[in-house]
């Protein structure tokens, strides 16, 4: 369920790092939990973000779910996509349901994130 | 009535989490508010049909020589009109115009008659309307023996005429009859809150879990769904169908939320509680009106974000969603008269961004005949 290659934060976003970049998004958990994505709101390409940083937000029918750095980066891309097809994010959240990549400035940071078998843990059996 | 803490469940609740629903508690009642998803429920009511429990609306009868005088005293449509066997959406208005709650009065006899009401009213109304001179007739509380199924849809008729022992073909929206559903006792109405053809079927709290399942297995051909109270409220808002508590409320009058057509001035219909003041409002007109509007700008408009005009806050937003059918973000909200004709321009104040919308035309969805 939950890829080996990503780290993930309490807020139920994954990060995916590859050399000095860092693809962000958020977790089958959360999606499930939020229900059918219909809006989905990314920052600017070039914004600095802290970790922990609200970056935009996600919303279902029902509920707005914010959006966290899970390390501090710059905004290199966006998933522009999800504008016309909110709905990838439900259908394969760690794949084509990115959110942004980030160019990480502090590679220390992500190491104090959860690996996948502690997140599974953390969201409980069959979550 | 309801009790504080424990929220109350309808006869369907356990068949409700058997089936993996999402549940929240709405107006006391613990409900099912998602199974498959709200875009999905909605959908399927928009092209095939949907089925809804929404038993925790109240029921209270009134019977008696003099129902239908007190009817006509205690609600604002003209109770004369109907015949036995129809029904008619109506308001209990107060002294300043403003709704206790908006109800439906189905007339059983010439002097039997069934008010529904909103779940999170049906205390307050029950108050309302026996502090009421209400001679020659009796009230009672009668929601504890009904349970209430709604199937809402364009097949919605071919699956409850395999069912029922009723011509549902001669049925016409707003007219009721009793008859026998699957061999349940039942009254079947032509009504509905979600914009699309379909019916509201009364029957004994004991039989709700058998007649449940028994349409959702013939419809199953239909690709019938359950459907929970979120795409219940995105389907009303399409149609602009009013949510009492958000669209209209203690504060607002009826002919400020553009329900002029249910308030009779006629003499048949005579002197009634808010009366004066919604005649006065019908004649000179209010400051204030129920407009309906999209975003024109990326986002979705909630309850309670703050709506703009030359930049000025004028309103809130009554009531905001995301319209899986239009898919737009569309919204109600309250505006100055003289600026709330299609075409204005707002904007929506959304989590610290100002988002561009104007007003439309409503309802937003209109089915097509």
């Amino acid at each position: 369920m939950y890829p080996e290659s990503c780290r993930y934060t309490k807020d139920h976003e994954w990060i995916r790092i590859e050399g000095e970049r860092g693809v962000v998004g958020i977790t089958h958990h959360a999606q499930s939990q939020l229900g059918e994505v219909v809006f989905v709101e990314l920052p600017e390409i070039g914004r600095t973000l802290k970790s922990g940083e609200s970056f935009g937000s996600v919303e279902s029918v029902k509920a707005v779910s914010d959006l966290y750095a899970p390390v501090s980066g710059e905004v290199v891309e966006v998933n522009a996509a999800l504008g016309k097809t909110p709905e990838t994010v439900n259908a394969d959240p760690h794949g084509e349901g990115w959110m942004v990549v980030l160019r990480i400035l502090d590679p220390d940071e992500a190491t104090t994130l959860m690996d996948a078998a502690r997140y599974s843990d953390y969201v409980g059996a069959g979550a | 009535m309801s009790s504080e803490g424990q929220p109350r469940k309808t006869p369907l609740f356990d068949l409700h989490r058997e089936s993996g629903a999402k549940l929240a508690t709405f107006a006391g009642w613990e409900m099912p508010i998602e199974y498959a998803g709200i875009v999905r429920e909605h959908l399927a009511v928009r092209m095939s049909a949907g089925l809804f429990d929404v038993s925790h609306m109240g029921e209270f009868e009134v019977e008696g020589p003099g129902a239908l005088t007190f009817l006509q005293r205690v609600t604002a449509n003209d109770v004369a009109r109907l015949a036995t066997g129809q029904a008619q959406y109506s308001a209990l208005p107060m002294p300043n115009g403003a709704p206790i709650d908006d109800i439906i009065v189905f007339r059983r006899a010439d002097e039997r008659f069934l008010l529904v009401v909103n779940a999170a009213n049906a205390d307050k109304d029950w108050r309302w309307l026996s502090s009421q001179d209400h001679r020659g007739c009796e009230l009672h509380d009668v929601s504890e023996n009904y349970a209430l199924l709604a199937l809402q849809g364009p097949r919605s008729e071919g699956i409850l005429s395999r069912l029922a022992v009723i011509d549902l073909a001669r049925l016409a929206p707003f007219h009721f009859v009793e008859g026998a559903v699957d061999g349940l006792p039942a009254i079947v109405s032509r009504t509905g809150y979600t914009g699309e053809d379909g019916f509201e079927i009364f029957v004994a709290s004991r039989d709700a879990d058998r007649l449940w399942r028994a349409i959702l297995a013939e419809g199953r051909e239909e690709s019938v769904v359950p459907v929970g109270l979120g795409a219940r409220d995105t389907l009303r808002l399409e149609a602009r169908l009013l949510l009492y508590g958000n669209d209209i409320d203690e504060t607002t009058t009826l002919i400020e939320a553009g329900l002029g057509w249910i308030v009779a001035l006629d003499e048949r219909k005579g002197d009634f509680i808010g009366r004066a003041r919604l005649a006065e409002e019908k004649g000179r007109g209010t400051r204030r009106k129920l407009a309906g509007f999209e975003l024109t700008g990326p986002g979705i408009a909630r309850h309670g974000h703050g709506v703009l005009q030359d930049g000025e806050r004028v309103a809130d937003v009554r009531s905001g969603t995301y319209a899986p059918f239009l898919k737009k973000s569309i919204g109600l909200c309250y505006l100055p008269s003289a600026r709330s004709g299609v075409g204005e321009e707002l904007a929506i104040e959304i989590r610290g961004r100002r988002v561009p919308a104007r007003v439309v035309p409503t309802p937003f969805y209109r089915r097509s005949k």
